[in-house]
């Protein structure tokens, strides 16, 4: 299996305070893995360094190719689809503009007219709606809105920041259900950051626990969701 | 009533220019948050260059392309060498900036061209409109000219992606970057599309208030008032301050008495007041809810 993903020594900084202090993992093609840890452990900001939106030290290697000093523009246009924590709508615009929008720097308008299409299949309540202002979308449609928007991308990597977030159990069941088809069907590597570790852990193969910026656990996810001591430990259930 | 219609439609001139002032207020505003005190000023000079090609035998409309694209190029520059450097500082330090520029452009017109008032010539001359003595062909080329640049910018921010892109950029910045969207160059790109739109509001005021170096502080307060009726966040509410505005600026001047010419400036200033304390978000905008 190749590496997609490889970062080493990841250090980040808001201003004069340290985030991360010295983040390694790494993310193989094809897998879904999450990023878990409590609140303020650094998850969020780990996604944010990887876009370059945060300050930060360390190696960030995609497909063998350095993101380092790239800015985050063209760091989407490396294949790296990133649906931020607030799902980052565009709330005045229309549902069909925001899949525009998330395909803006591709040039197939064939390809991008049938995506939308390919997305109002996955998501046919954003079919309904595909006139109307985004912002008046439930949260747990707009997720999906925000899901599909990355999806226009065509990405090679999804970075997922929270994606259950306020959302009601039963819509992130459903929400996980369709991020596990994707990553099976349409082959893209995902990395999830996740507070609910549970449902993060069912759908993951591969799993890091993060405390205060550093990584304290890694491994297969169904291993980690089976060991009580770091479920207790870390993961709070 | 005669004279209520040619009041009317006087206003509805006038208007077309203040609702251009507006637009490329409220594009910049977008933008960067800031207004763009200095935007009568670029107008100015715009139009004067558009001058000083006409004096040296270029065409009118020659004259007024090659000026757009001037306006345009300039804007962009503008906005490289002064205002991003200033993204990320205080109000203030941008009002400065916004001032400086104002005195820099105004002085060195002065310096150029002089101050004293200069004829400036309309394409469409200043015959009654189809036969009517209401409104002259001038003030009907300004209504249409603008018309067609609002029709033209409608297109061009809903149909094509470059619109789409700047919208997003002006909308949710951290959204537009992570979609791929170069937001410095969408801001650069405003700024010199913004100053293409003042430099047309400029060159269509010209024949009617005479070219000099002040020609638009009136014009730009009055722009000022449009934008923030309409809804500081709102192109369209612009379009409509504007003319609502010319319009109100010609009636109040005919039928309250003691307004006149004199304080018609005074009554821009009032309503600008007026709308801040009873609708801030003006009659199209939206509110900002910030989350703290």
């Amino acid at each position: 299996m190749t590496t997609l993903l490889n970062v080493k020594d990841l250090r980040a900084y808001y201003g004069q305070v340290q985030a991360l202090h010295g983040l390694s993992f790494s993310l193989n093609e094809g897998s879904l893995t999450t990023l878990l840890g409590a609140n303020g452990a650094g998850k969020t900001t780990t996604l944010r360094a990887i876009c370059n939106m945060v300050r930060s030290t360390g190696a960030i290697e995609f497909d063998g190719k350095p993101l380092n000093n790239r800015s985050t523009e063209n760091i989407v246009r490396f294949g790296i689809a990133h649906v931020p924590q607030g799902r980052g709508t565009f709330t005045t615009m229309t549902v069909e503009e925001n899949l525009q929008l998330g395909a803006i720097t591709r040039k197939d308008s064939a390809g991008i007219v049938s995506d939308i299409e390919r997305m109002y299949a996955h998501f046919p309540v954003l079919k309904q709606r595909h006139t109307q202002q985004a912002g008046t979308l439930s949260g747990g449609e707009q997720q999906m809105l925000a899901v599909a928007r990355a999806l226009m991308l065509r990405p090679r990597l999804m970075l997922l920041d929270e994606p259950s977030f306020g959302l009601a159990p039963l819509v992130v069941r459903d929400l996980f259900g369709i991020l596990g088809k994707i990553n099976r069907e349409d082959k893209v590597s995902i990395l999830v950051v996740e507070q609910n570790a549970q449902l993060a852990l069912e759908l993951a193969d591969q799993a890091y626990v993060i405390e205060t910026g550093r990584i304290v656990m890694s491994g297969n996810a169904k291993d980690i969701a089976n060991n009580e001591e770091i479920r207790k430990s870390y993961l709070g259930y | 009533m005669e004279l209520f219609t040619n009041q009317v439609l006087a206003g509805i001139a006038t208007g077309a220019i203040y609702a251009c002032m507006a637009l490329a207020v409220v594009m910049i505003y977008q933008a960067i948050d800031h207004l763009n005190f200095a935007q009568g000023e670029m107008a100015m000079f715009s139009t004067f260059i558009s001058w000083q090609l006409m004096q040296w035998g270029v065409p009118y409309w020659a004259a007024f392309v090659i000026t757009l694209a001037f306006s345009f190029v300039a804007g962009i520059a503008i906005e490289r060498i002064l205002f991003k450097p200033l993204a990320k500082a205080p109000i203030l330090t941008n009002v400065a900036g916004f001032i400086a520029l104002f005195a820099i452009i105004n002085s060195s017109a002065g310096l150029i061209w002089d101050f004293t008032i200069k004829q400036y010539p309309t394409p469409f001359g200043s015959a009654p409109f189809l036969g009517s003595q209401l409104i002259s062909t001038h003030q009907a080329g300004m209504v249409g000219v603008t018309v067609l640049l609002l029709l033209g910018l409608y297109f061009f921010f809903q149909y094509t992606r470059i619109g789409l892109a700047m919208r997003a950029a002006a909308s949710v910045p951290e959204s537009a970057r992570l979609v791929g969207i170069n937001t410095s160059w969408m801001i650069a790109l405003g700024w010199g599309m913004a100053t293409a739109i003042g430099s047309i509001a400029g060159m269509l005021i010209a024949p009617v208030v005479f070219l000099e170096p002040n020609m638009m502080g009136g014009v730009l307060i009055y722009g000022f008032a449009a934008a923030v009726l309409g809804g500081l966040t709102s192109p369209f509410g612009a379009v409509v301050g504007g003319f609502l505005v010319g319009i109100f600026e010609n009636l109040a001047g005919t039928y309250i008495p003691g307004v006149g010419n004199e304080l018609k400036l005074p009554i821009a200033l009032a309503l600008i007041i007026s709308v801040l304390v009873v609708k801030p978000a003006g009659l199209f905008g939206r509110h900002i809810v910030k989350r703290v």
